[in-house]
């Protein structure tokens, strides 16, 4: 069912004889039906998320056409002019689909800013603590250690307690609450890359340190920083979440599913259950399809479980 | 062993000088601490006043010296939104914080150890599937999301139990404790579930891949040949040995308990520091923003530095790399 997906572009030149590596992964993640299911939703997901402006039934930040005679209707029901509400709508009658296709877009853009963002610091510094070794290394892995010694909810909360609200904040805090974990594992499968025998070739033929960093060694640990980023970024959107519910992330002008669903929490205690619960469900069903795709990768990119 | 113990008994100190620097800088630099002591209608004079007891007219190193010389006596300011020392008003709060970690602790081992040991004993039973599955479903849910559901489910729909705050309390040694009464309790059991859901989770998974490793191995087998009956073979000499990695990082993540209680306390309204901090921050209450600060990330590093310190004891390696390097 998810041939469109997996299968690779540039298939026809080779006539499907020749078994790429490309291909060969693909099969090998097309093995586990649940992980491409969850690939497929995902794709769905960021697709919603990017073509929000045309496929979301209502512009629910346009104040024009939101009318507080539509609020807290249930899931399901008629607006006046007979546009139907599938999943109800909120305190100020904005419709909850449209609202919630807005969220993931910004949800989704902070956890992939900030992954992205943590990634390249944590890969550089990573790959120097490897590349370098000796004081370097030892200065820098004792940062990371005692940096993942507190809880990123944690240091993500010292910071924005002290930066303040708003998109930027909230993407610096998430990116020094993770770069460490990539950092860590960059270095350690830098480490071992760095000790074979195509390392000592390129030192022996005095190629720069960048050249040989960026062009021989960072290509060869890209794989389990490939899982690492998918594994953080689900986490980064997730923090974000909560975060922003608990009112020290993102602005009241950037309503991402976390600020949604505090929205709703405050018509939970009077039984409107829906205005938090979808939110939630959206929330919940990106970040369980990130983590399983992440996890099948993690299976078909280690080389120890290849059969 | 005392080499390893000075050189990490500094380098929590450096952290904690650090942490302070940046929370320092965070608050005076960053922010402007003068524009929330005054207010609006001050005149000239008025501000300036301030500044000068507050001491903002002097160089930076010595107002940093001032504020550490002020936290080293417990003196971190005084709370504007309550009046009183900030020190005084979250050390209030801490035990009602440390009561909702400790009961999630006992929740995640109670209900994680058995259900993790079953799964992995009869590792193919749709029962094992089914707490497999659940278990990733408590890696992903977001925490508060939950706490929502919990409080719509069991508050607003079936009306079974409390929604907020901590119910009647008792004093027990002097600190005010809630598990002690029944309407305590009834308040205690939705948020300690609340924030114990991920580490049930994670007890779920260490209890059962310690499982599967140690029924293969031969003093399980040795204890079934000797015709013990499966209830001691697993209570007893199982048990035993998947303990060990289970309470281990039961210990390491009793912060993180501590850290996501925030969240927890937020969502129920539970009268602890966490809630304290968000109120606070909301509330634009510096002094006990600067406070929670301080004393958390103390916490934090006593935490670290006596798991170090113990696992240097359990484990020499780790001491003597340490020492060589």
């Amino acid at each position: 069912m998810s041939d469109a997906v997996t299968s690779p572009a540039p298939a026809p030149a080779e006539a499907g004889a020749v078994e790429t590596p490309f291909r060969r992964f693909c099969r090998d993640y097309a093995e586990s039906r649940i992980a491409t299911g969850a690939l497929v939703v995902l794709v769905a997901i960021i697709l919603v998320a990017l073509l929000a402006p045309w496929i979301s039934p209502t512009d629910p930040y346009d104040l024009a056409s939101v009318s507080i005679l539509d609020g807290k209707l249930k899931p399901g029901s008629q607006s006046m002019d007979g546009t139907t509400y599938w999943l109800g709508t909120d305190g100020a009658g904005r419709d909850l689909v449209s609202a919630i296709i807005y969220g993931l877009r910004i949800s989704l853009g902070v956890g992939v800013m900030s992954g992205v963002v943590a990634l390249c610091i944590g890969t550089a510094v990573g790959l120097a603590a490897a590349y370098f070794g000796g004081r370097t290394d030892t200065f820098i892995m004792r940062v990371v250690d005692i940096q993942l010694s507190f809880p990123a909810i944690l240091i993500a909360l010292i910071l924005l307690a002290i930066l303040g609200k708003g998109v930027d904040k909230i993407i610096i805090a998430l990116v020094i609450a993770q770069w460490a974990y990539y950092a860590r594992t960059v270095r350690a499968s830098a480490l071992v890359e760095r000790n074979k025998e195509y390392i000592e070739a390129a030192q022996c033929l005095a190629l720069g340190h960048n050249r040989i960093v960026f062009r021989h060694l960072f290509p060869n640990c890209l794989p389990p920083l490939i899982v690492v980023g998918t594994i953080q970024t689900a986490h980064a959107i997730s923090l974000e979440a909560t975060l922003s519910f608990l009112g020290v992330g993102l602005p009241i002008s950037e309503p991402s599913l976390g600020l949604l669903i505090s929205n709703g929490f405050d018509f939970m205690l009077s039984g409107l259950y829906w205005i938090s619960f979808f939110p939630g469900v959206a929330l919940l069903v990106t970040i369980v399809s990130i983590n399983l795709v992440g996890d099948q990768l993690r299976d078909v990119l280690n080389p120890r479980l290849k059969k | 062993m005392t080499v390893f113990i000075i050189r990490r008994l500094i380098q929590s100190i450096a952290v904690v000088l650090v942490m302070s620097f940046i929370v320092f800088v965070g608050v005076n630099i960053v922010g402007d601490p003068v524009e929330m002591m005054v207010s609006d209608e001050a005149d000239q004079a008025e501000r300036e006043k301030v500044i000068k007891s507050m001491g903002l007219d002097k160089p930076w190193y010595i107002q940093y010296a001032r504020f550490i010389g002020g936290a080293v006596q417990g003196d971190l300011g005084k709370s504007f939104v309550y009046g009183e020392s900030a020190l005084k008003i979250i050390v209030q709060r801490v035990p009602a914080t440390l009561e909702l970690a400790l009961a999630a602790l006992l929740m995640a081992v109670v209900l994680g150890i058995p259900l993790g040991v079953y799964a992995g004993l009869r590792p193919d039973s749709v029962g094992s599937k089914t707490i497999m599955a659940g278990s990733i479903l408590g890696f992903s849910l977001p925490t508060f999301w939950v706490g929502l559901m919990f409080i719509m489910i069991f508050a607003v729909m079936l009306g079974w139990l409390p929604s907020t705050g901590r119910g009647d309390t008792v004093a027990l040694m002097g600190i005010d404790v809630s598990f002690l009464t029944a309407d305590g309790l009834s308040h205690l059991f939705l948020p300690a579930v609340n924030l114990a859901l991920f580490k049930i989770s994670m007890v779920i998974r260490l209890a059962r891949a310690g499982t599967r490793e140690v029924v293969h191995q031969d003093y399980i087998k040795f204890a079934r040949a000797k015709g013990l009956s499966n209830r001691r073979v697993v209570l007893v000499h199982l048990m035993k040995n998947i303990m060990i990695p289970v309470v281990t990082v039961l210990g390491l993540e009793f912060g993180g308990l501590i850290a996501f209680s925030v969240v927890t306390e937020t969502v129920f309204a539970w009268p602890g520091m966490g809630k304290l901090i968000i109120d606070s921050i909301q509330s634009l209450d510096r002094p006990v923003i600067v406070a929670y600060l301080m004393i958390i990330v103390l916490i934090f590093v006593i935490i670290n530095l006596l798991v170090d310190v113990l696992y240097s004891m359990l484990d020499p390696r780790v001491r003597l790399s340490e020492v060589k390097s």
